[in-house]
């Protein structure tokens, strides 16, 4: 049912990602957002901070919020979630093409 | 809308339900056919068709066993219809459920036949409806329930803002002296040091320990590329990247209390609070394990949209993701997208989540109930026999 209408309109006060923790290399996105400047918010402590982002980063998805080197670990929740597969530049979409899991090495 | 006060059914061995089931059970997969037919010659009855119970061994058959009785023995069940294809593991699980001291009778076909165990099962089933129809809600408090919790169809949402609600409702229940279950043990990894963290003492947490580490070498050992199982295609399109992710975000479910028990599958807790369950993901096979284990209701956050129920066990589903809560309202008891907007707090989350189970304890039907949700699916442990 690709006719299905999924667009997701937020109120004009939400921002465009939330973080869990300080600390944290990923954003997620908590509406459709296109490339450009938008707000961001640290769940923990309320912090809040401008990131840019390089692409289109859909409701869900993680944007990197730093530089990360390939084969390094990624943190969300102040824990971490993965490995690079590639370099990332922050600003850029981060899911399956470019991170993996450390704990199943045959989750490719 | 808070409820004033609450009301549920207090069954012989003092266990408290809040639906009043009158079920025919079958023991095995031959016998699907004659409950189901007991079931429409005494309408209000409801039979729990189901794949296994033949040739099963060890302990495979032990959690069969303990599937089916503690199924029949859930508070939420007022009376029990045992019916298999021979008498021997027929009356194993009667005599199991009779210790609750519940109303249960068994039948078994062979010497007899579909259509004269029809007549002999209906006879008694109608006099256990009309008996159970009888019973009235008395007042109970909230702690003496057993709540269950797993989510489903999870994606990054589910970690901001569906698992967090349920979090506040297991704290706010444990706190008050109640049990919750959470399991799903696989999806632990990436995690399973902050739960191994959190158990009361030693042997909690080398019990937790032994049942992950089993059950994840028995994945690791099929050599599989998970990724599309565990994390799910679901999962994938929802955002969440890797078993890591996903279980962080599962993890956010489970509140702050110290986890008092692990317990394997089926197995009803000892100890009040919060207690582990060695389990499957797999959203049928872990509510009928809770549902065995004496789960009064479950509460089951869900990003994409998992659209599970169970047949004697309450399912509330709670997301925040805002597509979802849209485009498939009609599974969907308690919208939070508002946290990911940050319209309210997660206190205001957790009081909305409050109210909701209070609804579903005094009788509102959840939306997996309305729309007849009834999964009931057992966890094989191996190949039968």
């Amino acid at each position: 049912m690709s006719q299905s209408d999924e667009s997701v309109r937020a109120p004009e006060t939400a921002p465009g990602f939330l973080i869990h923790n300080e600390g944290d290399h990923v954003a997620v996105a908590v509406q459709d957002n296109e490339p450009g400047a938008l707000r961001a918010v640290y769940m923990d402590s309320d912090r809040e901070l401008r990131v840019q982002a390089s692409e289109a980063i859909p409701l869900g998805h993680k944007l990197a919020l730093v530089d990360l080197a390939e084969g390094e670990q990624v943190i969300e929740y102040g824990v971490p979630i993965g490995l690079t597969r590639q370099a990332i530049k922050a600003g850029q979409l981060i899911h399956t093409h470019n991170i993996r899991s450390a704990r199943w090495q045959k989750s490719l | 809308m808070a409820e004033k006060s609450l009301a549920g059914y207090r069954r012989a061995n003092g266990q408290v339900g809040i639906r009043n089931h009158v079920v025919i059970l079958p023991v095995d997969d031959l016998s699907n056919a004659v409950c189901e037919a007991v079931a429409r010659t005494i309408p209000g009855t409801l039979a729990l068709p189901h794949a296994y119970g033949r040739l099963q061994y060890g302990e495979d058959l032990e959690l069969t066993f303990r599937t089916l009785a503690g199924t029949g023995a859930n508070p939420n069940v007022a009376a029990v219809i045992v019916i298999g294809i021979e008498p021997n593991w027929t009356n194993r699980v009667v005599e199991q459920i009779a210790s609750t001291g519940k109303p249960v009778a068994g039948f078994s076909i062979e010497r007899f036949g579909d259509l004269k165990t029809l007549a002999a099962a209906s006879r008694v089933a109608q006099q256990f409806l009309q008996d159970a129809s009888a019973l009235q809600r008395e007042p109970i408090e909230r702690n003496e329930l057993i709540i269950s919790i797993k989510c489903g169809e999870s994606d990054t949402t589910t970690g901001l803002g569906s698992c967090p609600t349920v979090a506040q409702a297991v704290d706010r229940h444990v706190q008050s002296g109640g049990t919750v279950i959470f399991g799903e043990t696989s999806e632990l990894t990436g995690g399973e040091h902050l739960i191994a963290g959190r158990c009361a003492n030693d042997d909690v947490r080398a019990r937790f320990q032994a049942l992950y580490d089993h059950y994840i070498e028995e994945i690791i050992s099929s050599g599989a590329n998970l990724l599309g199982s565990q994390p799910t295609q679901g999962n994938i399109r929802g955002g969440l990247s890797t078993i890591e992710e996903k279980a962080l975000g599962n993890i956010a479910k489970t509140g702050t209390v110290p986890i008092v028990g692990a317990l394997k599958p089926a197995v009803a807790p000892e100890q009040r609070g919060l207690n582990f369950m060695d389990s499957s993901s797999a959203a049928a096979e872990f509510i009928t394990l809770m549902g065995a284990a004496g789960a009064a209701l479950h509460l089951f956050p869900t990003g994409q949209g998992n659209i599970i129920g169970n047949p004697i066990v309450p399912v509330i589903k709670i997301t925040a993701n805002p597509l979802t809560a849209r485009t498939m309202s009609e599974h969907i008891d308690l919208d939070v997208s508002g946290l990911l907007w940050r319209e309210y707090n997660l206190q205001e989350a957790g009081a909305r989540i409050m109210a909701v189970i209070d609804r579903a304890i005094n009788g509102r039907l959840t939306c997996a109930e309305a729309l007849g949700h009834r999964e009931f699916v057992f966890t094989k442990l191996y190949r039968s026999a």
